[in-house]
């Protein structure tokens, strides 16, 4: 199984922005029609490289995300192929009309990238944090939106975008994610779930950087005798169905851990499947309603319980003991 | 001349076909689309390259309405031009239609869905940009209502129009002076006009938006400089070509009633016979 939970490693010195960013470059110089727009956000995307390498295939819009987004949709409406990378606070919220009109309604190509989401800004206060933008983006028909575990899903999420048809909100965050993956040995499919961590006493799903909680968390309780199996959520929508309805079949249990308000995310999407199809008991853990504490990734997890400690101590309580 | 005179007849025939399209439907922007029906016209039989057998041809003008709910003008011009059967038309607005009430890109011809104001230019500049970008000539027209213009983010297409010097993109301001409320001076004054958009970058024009002549000339001329957008603003009158409905705010969205709409047809065949 290609998980690093298993292998220790030292630690990850690289953001998935820049790897998307060095990833871009490699594709767009083969491809003129590959476009980045930004709104001021070159730097906090890791977009300067390709800005000083293909300066023409570099959109600078200034700080005006609606701007952005309707430009980059009549880009995509004229055969270009535009990655738009702007903060998920704003990107989401001050342009989600032209992302419902300009991109999902009117069917233009869009790749939306969302950087420095959920709590990547923790100390900036909630102006900055983006914990509403999956349930934003999951609401509007003909969207779909991912989160990439690591630096090595990043990559290939990121390759496969270029020619999917299907505009998309990919959110990401600022800071280098410790690896789920070992390496990029595994097999990337939109829409399909990755089973990270074998188990059929419970299932934790997870999307982007809680993927590696969950697997820490299952490492932890394989030691202790339970079986806990990890899905990797990297697409939230479409979601994976049935990944979801097997895992409550066969292991009757299913926590879920996201970086959103536990309203509309992961969370929900998980529960509006469950409940159809096979009731089990699910356990939402994300941040809670209200405006998020603030402190840097780590101490905000920490503070909301999305911490291996936490998650072991839930599972465990959801398997009696 | 006779291209005028056809373009005058085109215009009033536009008319009767989108008065014919709303009275049935029993819902339209009436006023709205009167207001720019000699745009549409000139538009669309003197100034665009499109090919209505083939709409998405790669080097066509591109037609962004970003007023949206002025659409029974542009449906009735493009059944007219024969992107779709005029027979369609009586389709407008009911049970899972494709002609409905704003722009939509599943009818042939038309680009992008519009309806919420503010949109239409931003995606045009893209459009602009990737005709540069492919040093390819076509042109990008961008209808918009002067009330639609208290929309922060035309200002911020406006910008960005400027900084990439887009001189293949024309917008249209269809300047009638009224929206739902009342006059747009009291709603929220766009005053001046012509020095907030020189101001921003662009090449300013104003013409009579009603006169058919003028807007040739006008629309053939464009851009009016090299290197920067041209805005054009267009004096209209809205609910134009109709006596009962001139200069009245409240026909923004009226439907006539049945003396209303035989009084209007009866004027527009009037000026049919005029124009004979």
């Amino acid at each position: 199984m290609n998980h690093a939970a298993l292998k220790k490693k030292p630690g990850n010195h690289i953001a998935n922005r820049k790897v998307i960013s060095d990833t871009l470059l490699h594709l767009a110089k083969e491809n003129k029609d590959i476009l980045v727009l930004t709104s001021d956000s070159r730097g906090s995307a890791s977009m300067a490289p390709f800005a000083d390498a293909l300066p023409d295939q570099l959109v600078e819009v200034g700080i005006a995300e609606q701007n952005l987004v309707g430009i980059a949709a009549g880009l995509a409406a004229s055969g270009k192929k535009p990655f738009v990378a702007s903060p998920a606070c704003f990107l989401s919220m001050r342009s989600i009309e032209q992302i419902k009109v300009d991109i999902a309604y009117s069917r233009t190509n869009v790749k939306l990238i969302g950087i420095s989401g959920g709590v990547s800004y923790g100390a900036l206060g909630m102006s900055h944090h983006s914990l509403q933008d999956l349930a934003v983006t999951r609401a509007i028909p003909d969207l779909h939106v991912m989160m990439p575990a690591d630096r090595h899903e990043a990559k290939k999420m990121t390759e496969a975008l270029v020619d999917y048809q299907t505009p998309v909100y990919m959110r990401i965050g600022r800071n280098p994610v410790e690896d789920s993956y070992i390496n990029e040995d595994y097999d990337f499919e939109i829409g399909k779930a990755v089973t990270m961590h074998e188990g059929n006493d419970l299932t934790i799903i997870a999307s982007g950087e809680t993927v590696r909680i969950a697997l820490d968390t299952a490492c932890l309780l394989q030691s202790e005798g339970i079986g806990c199996r990890v899905l990797n959520m990297h697409t939230i929508k479409p979601l994976d169905e049935m990944a979801v309805i097997k895992a409550a079949k066969e292991t009757a249990r299913i926590i879920t851990i996201e970086e959103h308000s536990i309203y509309g995310g992961l969370g929900s999407a998980v529960s509006e499947v469950i409940s159809q199809n096979c009731p089990v008991p699910v356990k939402i853990l994300g941040i809670p309603d209200e405006p998020a504490i603030t402190g840097n990734t780590k101490e905000v997890f920490e503070h909301y319980g999305l911490s291996v400690a936490n998650v072991s101590t839930i599972a465990k309580e959801m398997m009696g003991n | 001349m006779e291209d005028i005179k056809f373009l005058k007849r085109k215009a009033a025939e536009i008319r009767k076909l989108l008065l014919e399209t709303i009275y049935e439907a029993g819902t339209g922007h009436t006023g709205s689309s009167l207001s720019n029906t000699d745009i549409l016209t000139v538009l669309y039989y003197s100034v665009m390259n499109v090919d209505p057998q083939n709409p998405t041809w790669e080097d066509r003008d591109r037609y962004i309405q970003s007023k949206g709910h002025a659409v029974e003008s542009y449906w009735a011009v493009l059944a007219d031009r024969g992107f779709f059967p005029k027979e369609e038309l009586k389709t407008f607005s009911k049970y899972n239609s494709r002609l409905i009430g704003h722009p939509n890109n599943k009818v042939p011809g038309v680009e992008m869905n519009t309806g919420s104001l503010g949109h239409g230019l931003s995606v045009s500049v893209g459009m602009a940009l990737a005709a540069k970008q492919d040093y390819k000539s076509y042109k990008v027209f961008t209808l918009m209502g002067d009330g639609e213009l208290a929309e922060g983010s035309v200002w911020e297409a406006a910008m960005a129009a400027s900084q990439y010097k887009l001189d293949n993109l024309i917008g249209i301001i269809d300047r009638n002076r009224l929206q739902i409320t009342g006059s747009t001076s009291d709603v929220m004054s766009n005053e001046p006009l012509d020095k907030k958009w020189e101001s921003f970058g662009w090449s300013v024009v104003e013409v009579d938006g009603n006169d058919v002549a003028e807007l040739v000339r006008v629309l053939n001329g464009v851009p009016k400089t090299i290197g920067k957008p041209t805005i054009i603003l267009a004096n209209t009158i809205k609910g134009k070509g109709i006596s009962l409905a001139e200069n009245v705010a409240g026909w923004h969205h009226h439907v006539p009633t049945k003396e209303e709409y035989e009084l209007a047809m009866k004027e527009l065949s009037e000026q049919l016979e005029v124009l004979s």
